[in-house]
């Protein structure tokens, strides 16, 4: 089990910051997503906010920032072993077709790369959760081929439709809902990623993994009424990499 | 039940916000002013979560088509029930065919109605608050009908909060030092805590904009968490204050967070206001 150095902050009265290395990758990953489990077995009544390198601890009101970090760090010096977790890959299908990737000409031109290409490359891997934040739903995904980096739009547009598949820099990802965005858009998924009215509005947690498929039109469109009538079923699978 | 007649600038309702969603991006939302909605709230002997109407810069008419106890808390926004003047901070009895209506804002730009028990509009992952992408609604829209409380009693003393007014004439946001106040220069920390700002014509229930800019700067981290109150620096020394409905992380430096205190009061001030952050002992 990897140990690393934490740091641990003050953020505003009711919160309290915990900070690993800068970097991106998976052992920091896990070791927040351990940690997380263990602080929630303490400290229930506390929401825990992961993202790449931090954990934040947010309370309900004032905290005693010196009593709970020291009772956080003694559960991260107490050390952990937990089981491997097999990592949870959900299956996204997504469009391609140029009627929703409306970047993907101008992307395949400049990246002097034809578009089957591009598919092959941006389903290949398993991509990992980092992160979910800036809309309900939306997933920090880390993974993307190098070939495939983009700079962002230098225009935002005003609206990107909901299930927008987009890259911009060094991520990719999916629009879930209606927003405005500055991603290249070269497809769309039909797959509700977030859904207030379901008792677990959001299937995906940080840390699993996301496989995206190709799907045409006609399957675009089934799905799109399976979703609308409440009969769609999520895909995932385990994987022990 | 309460139709709406007309809806006002931005006209919502909110409660003390949705817990628990955080992680999977999901903002709290809730009133802006927490201080002034538990006023109104406790005025009638409510509870602090039930859900008020949030009335922003000008009101909305409204029809009452049950009797109704009511309190406005807030900005002061001339209300008036059947053409006769209200005053903030006091219950009312209202009956049946009643109509509240609001005129121009002369103090604050936020103003609170409680109703005896809450707005009983539907909850969403634990919470009334409206917000877009989880609640079928967002603002008020002519013809609406809003359900009250069922034949809810009124407490014979409700318990009154303390310091349960701001000083609308101060102009001083209360901070604590953000997670990377210290990855400021020198110079930057004084443009920021001696400087006075003022408030960008963007400001709503997501953040507030601040006109002024400090210096530019080339840090960075990574995606993190975000909370209610804090303040990011952009890389062109832009200051952008987050607030009730503001996204769950981001990648600026947070330099400065607010106290609850801080965002309610800010709450009440609008585009070119000034604001002087001075942190907390």
């Amino acid at each position: 089990m990897d140990k690393f150095k934490l740091s641990y902050k003050p953020y505003g009265q009711n919160a309290l910051l915990i900070e690993w290395p800068r970097m991106i990758n998976e052992s920091v990953l896990q070791d927040i997503l351990r940690f997380k489990q263990l602080i929630a077995v303490d400290y229930p009544e506390l929401e825990q906010i992961p993202a790449y390198n931090s954990l934040c601890l947010v309370a309900r009101r004032p905290i005693d920032f010196e009593k709970l970090t020291a009772g956080i760090k003694a559960i991260y010096a107490k050390g952990f072993i937990l089981p491997k977790r097999n990592k949870k890959v959900w299956r996204i299908p997504v469009c391609y077709d140029l009627d929703f990737g409306i970047d993907m000409e101008e992307f395949s031109l400049e990246k002097k790369m034809p578009i089957r290409h591009i598919i092959d490359l941006h389903t290949e891997p398993v991509y990992t959760v980092y992160c979910i934040g800036f809309l309900p739903g939306f997933m920090y995904l880390g993974g993307l081929n190098s070939a495939l980096i983009q700079p962002r739009r230098s225009e935002p547009r005003l609206s990107i439709p909901k299930g927008s598949v987009g890259i911009g820099g060094t991520q990719t990802g999916v629009y879930p809902q209606e927003s405005p965005g500055g991603w290249n858009i070269i497809g769309n998924s039909p797959v509700p990623l977030f859904n207030p009215s379901s008792k677990k509005p959001c299937m995906i947690s940080v840390g699993d993994g996301i496989k995206f498929y190709p799907i045409d039109k006609s399957e675009h469109q089934l799905m799109t009424i399976q979703v609308e009538t409440k009969i769609f079923e999520f895909k995932s699978y385990q994987s022990n990499d | 039940m309460i139709e709406v007649l007309k809806t006002g600038f931005l006209t919502s309702i909110q409660d003390s916000g949705r817990y628990g969603h955080r992680h999977h991006g999901v903002p709290i939302s809730g009133a802006m002013d927490e201080v002034s909605a538990n006023m109104a709230n406790a005025l009638l002997g409510n509870n602090k979560e039930d859900a008020v109407m949030e009335i922003t810069l000008s009101g909305p008419e409204l029809l009452f088509e049950s009797d109704a106890s009511i309190a406005i808390s807030g900005a002061f926004m001339s209300p008036t029930i059947n053409e006769q003047e209200l005053l903030n901070d006091e219950v009312y009895h209202v009956t049946a065919g009643s109509i509240l209506k609001f005129g121009r804002p002369r103090r604050g730009i936020r103003c609170y109605l409680a109703v005896l028990g809450g707005f009983k509009t539907v909850r969403v992952l634990g919470s009334r608050s409206w917000y877009s992408s989880v609640t079928p609604v967002d603002r008020l829209s002519v013809g609406m009908h809003l359900p009250l409380a069922d034949k809810p009693v009124l407490k014979k003393k409700p318990k009154l909060p303390v310091n349960s007014a701001h000083n609308y004439n101060s102009n001083i946001i209360e901070v604590e030092k953000g997670p990377e106040f210290d990855l400021l220069s020198k110079h930057q920390k004084a443009q920021l805590l001696n400087g006075i700002f003022n408030i960008a014509k963007q400001n709503n229930r997501m953040a507030y904009q601040l006109k002024q800019q400090i210096l530019k700067h080339s840090y960075s981290i990574l995606t993190s968490s975000t909370l209610p109150g804090t303040v990011q620096l952009t890389p062109s020394g832009r200051l952008i204050i987050l607030m009730k409905d503001a996204q769950t992380t981001g990648g600026y430096p947070r330099i400065l967070q607010l106290t609850d205190a801080a965002i309610a009061l800010l709450s009440q001030k609008s585009t070119s206001e000034e604001i002087d952050f001075v942190l907390k002992q």
